[in-house]
């Protein structure tokens, strides 16, 4: 049984149209993860299952009940915000109590609820601290902490990293895909535009562009099998090349001549016969590009720019036309000598993806 | 020489008199005294800056030494000499002063006002703040009730003259009694509870100041915390009582010991409406009622209003201080 469902909700501010046609079965257990260019209404979406924003048209079912008209405290959903959003006045103690005293649970409950989130989240010796003595990892700690005592069905977070620093926000991270591990049953859903955290705590990425839903998948899903040309590059970094191409040979098999550089190469996609002769994009990320051996190759450019990091050197191809994406290559050890020269690359054909009209072949 | 053309002289010479003292000064530190050359030249340099805020700060030391600190000061000397201010009589005016029963109903009403008054100009700023923040309206609303801020004591209490008179056709208490069926009456006459008319005046006019000073706290509470809030279950009292209020206390306090300190001093009120009758004295009113009369009290109950406001006002400045911080 699905435990939340979105079905055909539509968010509309005016007449102005945010989201639209979004459909989501989320499973009891998983952690989902919203992600997206800035602007696609990801935080939106959680604020509206969360019930801070009201939804236009469409269902949201919890469990089976459909949640549209019940009040954001009934739905069995707590949430962590970008900002912590703790309350400044009140100890930790009393931040992490505040719903169940509001839900008028007796006092023994409640200091045994947050005692046993307290001591979960690392805060015990913290307790009888305010906020403002705390430092931004801890101050998120207390937010978890706060959604933990409640013992919600869902769990929502808006971008809960944002506003820590780069180390704290690994370790961040980590903790909270710890706490995952520990609470199988609960399910969460994650909003943020870092994909590495989508990469490394989500079961499903669910990815939204222009008003809706692009894909939604597993991560390796995503990474490996994008069903079209802006999931392909917005999964992965640096993005997806995407090369002006044509289909020679179809088949189970397709077989494409690139335009620049005159190369072919084999892509794992299948192809009908009416593809003969398409034109398309192929798709290469550049950890896959290899530097092509023998008389075969696919691209054929000059090398730019190299960047060694040491375990591996981003080869920067020379552009096509000013203002155009260049064409960068991954290549693993140092490859300092390639600059300025010409440099002949190709890749598995598993790893070769093709699009035509912005669509992969695999999702047709 | 016309008043205007007094007027205009003034201000330009106080303020190219500012300016020129500030320049002169600041020229003199640096070319003069501790100039910027020299085998001593780094030693200067620190000195002109360790001086420079005194020499800044020198004419408001000043000013405030003039005409605050010496009149302090020399009052309480004053108070403790005789009424035409030739013989020391010591504590003596303090002594009857405490013996007298108007002024002991002066210091009781203005401890009342000292209660009632910013009490109830916070709670209806406050009320107002926050109903008004979501209403389209809301900015209009405001507005009005920001208004007698703008009027003067005597004017508001000419105002509400009308409201209490007691012509039916005048007086809306009145008028409103003559709708019943009842004989008009004079609340201003009314023992005890005239107190509370006259502070209504004060309320009516500091409603606005605590309401301005209230809706922009109330706009600074960052909205996840009432979001969440919201999410923990809170319904619409507890989150402005548990939530935004705690929030917001400092200002509260800070808005609360300003209207006290006012009211400590606002004589006018009770000066035009009834001039200290029907046991309505304040001790602002009461001093001016001893002033020109019996300087050497006068100058006492400005001492006692004095000893009374201090600790209000320190107490008002640090949780300022705490707000800024």
């Amino acid at each position: 049984m699905a435990d939340l469902i979105l079905k055909d909700v539509v968010k509309s501010y005016g007449d102005v149209n945010v989201l639209r046609d979004i459909n989501l079965d989320i499973e009891t257990g998983e952690l989902i993860v919203f992600v997206g260019p800035s602007g696609c209404g990801k935080s939106t979406l959680l604020r509206m299952i969360a019930g801070l924003e009201k939804i236009t048209a469409g269902t949201l079912s919890i469990d089976g009940q459909v949640m549209n008209d019940v009040p954001p405290a009934q739905r069995g959903i707590a949430m962590v915000f970008q900002t912590y959003a703790l309350y400044p006045h009140m100890t930790v103690r009393e931040n992490m109590a505040f719903a169940l005293r509001i839900a008028g649970q007796s006092k023994e409950e409640i200091e045994q609820a947050v005692n046993a989130a307290a001591e979960k989240l690392q805060l015990t010796d913290y307790l009888d601290r305010l906020p403002k003595a705390l430092s931004g990892g801890q101050r998120q700690r207390v937010a978890i902490g706060r959604a933990i005592v409640r013992d919600p069905k869902v769990y929502l977070f808006d971008e809960p990293l944002s506003n820590l620093d780069a180390a704290l926000r690994v370790a961040t991270r980590i903790e909270i895909a710890q706490l995952k591990e520990q609470m199988p049953d609960s399910t969460m859903i994650y909003v943020t535009h870092d994909q590495v955290e989508a990469m490394t705590l989500a079961s499903r990425i669910v990815v939204l562009a222009n008003k809706g839903i692009a894909q939604v998948g597993s991560p390796l899903e995503l990474y490996e099998k994008p069903n079209s040309e802006f999931v392909a590059q917005f999964i992965g970094s640096p993005q997806m090349n995407l090369l002006e191409g044509e289909i020679v040979e179809t088949g189970e098999q397709t077989r494409l001549n690139l335009k620049r550089g005159g190369g072919t190469i084999l892509s794992h996609y299948p192809s009908k016969p009416e593809d003969q002769g398409a034109s398309v994009k192929v798709g290469i990320r550049p950890e896959d590009m290899v530097v092509a051996e023998g008389e075969d190759y696919a691209f054929e450019g000059k090398v730019d720019i190299t960047e060694a990091l040491g375990e591996v050197t981003l080869l920067y191809f020379e552009k096509e036309a000013l203002g155009a994406d260049p064409v960068i290559a991954k290549l693993s050890g140092v490859h300092s000598d390639r600059r300025g020269k010409t440099q002949r690359m190709t890749a598995a054909p598993e790893r070769v993806h093709v699009f035509k009209d912005g669509v992969s072949l695999l999702y047709r | 020489m016309s008043p205007l053309f007094q007027g205009i002289i003034t201000i330009l010479v106080g303020v190219f008199g500012c300016v020129g003292y500030f320049y002169a000064a600041n020229l003199l530190l640096d070319k003069v005294i501790f100039p910027a050359r020299g085998p001593n030249i780094g030693r200067n340099i620190n000195r002109a800056t360790a001086v420079r805020p005194w020499l800044f700060l020198l004419p408001a030391i000043l000013a405030l030494s003039v005409y605050l600190v010496y009149p302090v000061v020399g009052s309480f000397w004053r108070s403790l000499f005789n009424r035409s201010g030739e013989e020391f009589i010591g504590m003596d005016n303090y002594g009857a002063l405490f013996a007298d029963d108007v002024f002991r109903q002066a210091l009781f009403n203005n401890a009342l006002w000292a209660l009632v008054v910013p009490a109830a100009a916070t709670f209806f700023g406050l009320l107002v703040a926050q109903l008004t923040d979501r209403l389209k309206w809301g900015n209009i609303a405001k507005s009005l009730i920001f208004m007698p801020m703008a009027i003067s004591f005597v004017g508001a209490s000419l105002i509400w003259k009308f409201v209490y008179a007691g012509d039916p056709d005048i007086g809306i208490i009145n008028a409103v009694r003559d709708g019943l069926g009842l004989d008009p009456m004079d609340p201003i006459q009314v023992p005890f509870w005239n107190n509370f008319f006259l502070m209504a005046i004060l309320i009516w006019i500091q409603t606005g100041f605590a309401m301005v000073i209230l809706s922009a706290a109330l706009r600074g509470i960052p909205e996840e915390t009432v979001e969440a809030a919201i999410i923990d279950g809170a319904n619409p009292f507890q989150l402005f009582f548990k939530i935004k209020v705690p929030q917001i206390m400092g200002t509260i306090v800070v808005v609360w010991t300003t209207i006290t300190i006012l009211v400590l001093k606002v004589f006018d009120i009770v000066y035009t409406m009834t001039g200290g009758n029907f046991g309505t004295q304040i001790l602002p009113s009461y001093m001016m009622t001893l002033m020109f009369r019996d300087d050497g009290r006068a100058t006492a109950v400005a001492v006692v209003i004095m000893v009374v406001v201090l600790p209000v006002m320190i107490w008002n400045i640090r949780q300022a201080q705490k707000e800024m911080r």
